[in-house]
C-alpha cells in the first residue's frame, strides 16, 4: 500500500506560541511608534479579527459559510448604541455584558433555523436573516434612529477608572486601543483552546464528512448550533468594541456587504488555518481604507484585489506564506 | 444466544422493495457474511439496522431490547457501529485524529470545549494501539486525505471498531483495492474483531472471502433472505448458485 504524505500541523505548536507572543509583544508597542491615527486604524483591524476569529469558526472549522455575519456586528454595535440612548449608561464592561447576551441571542434563534441546512441554503437562509434586521434597523428610526444611526460617546473603561473627559484621539490611540488589545488577545486564546479541544476536533469532523460524524456518535445539528452561536458572540463583541472607535452606529453594519466584507477577510488572510483571518482582517481595514481615500471606485477595486486573490492565492496570505516557508525548508534540506 | 433480530423489516423507495419483511438475526460473537448481487438489499439492510433511515415498517431488537426508533446516536450506544462502501473518512484529520475522534465521541468528551485534545493522553494512546492494531501506526501523522486506498479502507474500519462495538457491519471493506491488499486487509479485520470477541456482519461480493472469513453466509435476493446456512450449505444450495452466478437449471 503505497502512502502520499501530506504535511499536517505539529501536535505541540510551541513554535506557533513563541509567535503568538512576539506578535503581543509587538502589538503592544506599537502606540509609541506609530502615529495615532495608524494606532486607531490598528484597532480597528484588531476589533475586525474578532469578528474574522469568530466568523471562521464556522467557515474553516464547521464548513458553514455564512453571508449574515453583519446582524451580530450589528447587534453589538446597536446594543451598546441603545444602552447609550435608552440607559445612559458609559461603560464598556456594561457594554461588552449586554452584547453577549444580546448576540446570544439573536445568535441562537437565527442558528436555530439556520443549522438545519448546509452549503447554499444555509448562506441564502443566514443572508435573509440578517437583512431582517437591516430592514428594522433602517424602518424603526424613533428607535435606531433609522439612516442617521445613533451616536455613542466616549465609554470608561474598567468600572470608570480610565475616560471620561480624556481627549477622544489621544485616548482611543491609547487606553482604548491596549483595551482593545488585550480582549483581542484573550480571544484569539478563547478561539485557539476552543479549535483544538474535543470539540473543536468534531467540528472539523463534521466539515470533512457529515455522515461518517453522525456515525461516531457525534450530534450534528447540535455541535453546529454551539458553533453558531460561539461564531455569533464573538460577531457581537467585535461590534460592540468597533462602535466607541466609530462614534456612531447606522444599518450599513446590519447590511449585506458588510457580511461580504468579513468573508473576505477570511479568504484575503486564508481560512483554512487558524491565524489567516486575523492577518486578513488587519489586512483588509488598511486595504480599504487606503482604497476610500484613493479612488471613489474602491468597491470596484477591491472587487478586482478579491478576484485576483481567488485566482492566485486560494489558500490567502498565510497559506502562502507557509507554502514559501515550506519551500524554503526543503530547499535548505535538500 | 442472538445478539441482533429483525422482524418483517420493510422498506420502500417507491415501488423498489429495498427491504421486503426480512428476518435476519445475528449470533453473539460471530462473523457472517451478507451476500447477494448488486441491489439485492444488502446495504439498504445494514442502513435500516444502523440508523441512516428508519424502516416503513418490522422491528430491529439488539439483545431483546427494541432499537428500531432509536436514533443513529442512540444505536452506537447500544453497541451498533459500521463502515462504509464508499470511504467515509474526515480527510484533513490525521489518522490517529480519525480514531481519536471515535473514542472521544465514545466517551462523550466531544462536548469538551475548554481544555485542549492534547491533553487527553489515554485517549491518544488508545487510538495509537488501534492503529497498531490495523497496521496503520506508522502513517499515524498523514492526514486521511493522503494515504492509500488499501490504508482507508483499513481506517475506516478502525474508525468504527474504536467505538468498541458489540457489532460491527463492514460494507464490502475490500471493494477497489488489489488483490493482494484484500487479503491482508481481511486478515488484519478478522483477526482484530475475533479476538475482542465483536459480532460482524460482512457485506463482500468476493466469494472466496466470504467463505474463508465468514462462520455463516445469508444471501440476499430482490430485497428479500434467499438463504441463510453455513458455508456447505450455501455451496449446496442451487436456488443461490442460480441466483449469484446465473447457472442454467440442469
Amino acid at each position: 500500500m503505497n502512502t502520499v504524505a501530506l504535511p499536517v500541523t505539529e501536535r505541540f505548536p510551541i513554535k506557533m506560541l513563541a509567535w503568538a507572543v512576539l506578535g503581543a509583544a509587538v502589538l503592544a508597542s506599537l502606540p509609541f511608534v506609530i502615529a495615532e491615527y495608524q494606532t486607531i486604524l490598528l484597532a480597528y483591524g484588531l476589533v475586525m479579527a474578532i469578528a474574522a476569529l469568530g466568523f471562521n469558526l464556522l467557515l474553516g472549522y464547521t464548513g458553514l459559510l455564512s453571508f449574515g455575519h453583519s446582524a451580530y456586528f450589528g447587534v453589538g454595535a446597536y446594543a451598546v448604541a441603545m444602552m447609550v440612548k435608552y440607559l445612559h449608561v458609559q461603560s464598556m464592561e456594561l457594554y461588552l455584558l449586554a452584547t453577549v447576551v444580546a448576540s446570544f441571542v439573536v445568535a441562537i434563534l437565527f442558528g436555530f433555523v439556520c443549522v438545519r441546512y448546509t452549503k447554499i441554503f444555509f448562506s441564502i437562509l443566514t443572508l435573509a436573516l440578517s437583512q431582517v434586521l437591516w430592514s428594522l434597523a433602517y424602518k424603526f428610526y424613533w428607535v435606531t434612529g433609522g439612516s442617521d444611526g445613533l451616536r455613542v460617546p466616549t465609554p470608561t473603561l474598567l468600572g470608570g477608572v480610565i475616560g471620561g473627559n480624556e481627549d477622544k484621539i489621544y485616548f482611543l490611540s491609547h487606553a482604548y486601543y491596549y483595551y482593545v488589545l488585550v480582549l483581542f488577545l484573550a480571544c484569539v486564546l478563547v478561539m485557539w483552546v476552543i479549535v483544538h479541544s474535543p470539540f473543536g476536533k468534531a467540528l472539523q469532523a463534521i466539515r470533512d464528512n457529515e455522515t461518517r460524524a453522525r456515525f461516531v456518535g457525534i450530534r450534528i445539528r447540535q455541535y453546529r448550533l454551539v458553533a453558531f452561536v460561539v461564531s455569533g458572540v464573538f460577531t457581537g463583541i467585535a461590534g460592540a468594541l468597533w462602535v466607541p472607535l466609530n462614534g456612531l452606529t447606522t444599518p450599513d453594519i446590519l447590511y449585506w456587504p458588510f457580511s461580504g466584507e468579513i468573508v473576505f477577510m477570511c479568504v484575503l488572510g486564508g481560512f483554512q488555518n487558524f491565524s489567516g483571518p486575523i492577518v486578513g482582517a488587519v489586512v483588509f481595514n488598511y486595504l480599504k481604507t487606503y482604497a476610500v481615500g484613493a479612488t471613489t471606485y474602491w468597491q470596484g477595486l477591491l472587487g478586482l484585489i478579491l478576484v485576483f486573490l481567488v485566482l492566485t492565492l486560494p489558500t490567502g496570505i498565510v497559506g502562502m506564506l507557509n507554502q514559501l516557508v515550506r519551500k524554503a525548508k526543503k530547499r535548505a534540506s535538500a | 444466544m442472538n445478539l441482533l433480530e429483525t422482524t418483517k423489516l420493510t422498506k420502500y423507495f417507491g415501488d423498489t422493495h429495498a427491504v421486503d419483511a426480512v428476518d435476519f438475526r445475528v449470533g453473539e460473537g460471530e462473523v457472517l457474511a451478507l451476500i447477494g448481487s448488486n441491489g439485492a438489499g444488502k446495504t439498504s439492510l445494514v442502513n435500516l439496522i444502523s440508523g441512516l433511515f428508519q424502516p416503513d415498517s418490522g422491528q430491529i431488537r439488539l439483545r431483546g431490547a427494541d432499537v428500531t426508533s432509536l436514533s443513529v446516536h442512540e444505536r452506537i450506544k447500544a453497541g451498533i457501529a459500521r463502515s462504509f462502501q464508499i470511504v467515509n473518512l474526515f480527510d484533513q484529520l490525521t489518522m490517529l485524529d480519525n480514531v481519536a475522534l471515535s473514542i472521544f465521541a465514545r466517551q462523550d468528551m466531544t462536548r469538551y470545549f475548554w481544555s485542549l485534545a492534547d491533553r487527553f493522553d489515554a485517549v491518544w494512546q488508545e487510538a495509537l494501539e488501534i492503529l497498531r492494531q490495523f497496521g496503520l501506526e506508522r502513517t499515524r501523522a498523514i492526514v486521511a486525505g493522503g494515504i492509500s486506498q488499501g490504508e482507508r479502507k483499513l481506517l475506516d474500519v478502525a474508525v468504527a471498531y474504536a467505538l468498541r462495538p458489540r457489532l460491527l457491519f463492514l460494507d464490502e471493506p475490500t471493494s477497489g483495492v488489489s488483490t493482494r491488499d484484500k487479503a491482508q486487509i481481511m486478515n488484519i479485520v478478522t483477526s482484530v474483531v475475533r479476538s475482542q470477541g465483536i459480532t460482524a456482519v460482512i457485506i463482500e461480493h468476493d466469494m472466496d472471502i466470504v467463505f474463508k472469513y465468514s462462520d455463516r453466509i445469508v444471501v440476499m435476493h430482490d430485497g428479500k433472505i434467499l438463504a441463510d446456512g453455513t458455508q456447505e450449505e450455501i455451496r449446496r444450495n442451487d436456488s443461490v448458485t442460480r441466483t449469484l452466478i446465473g447457472v442454467a437449471d440442469a
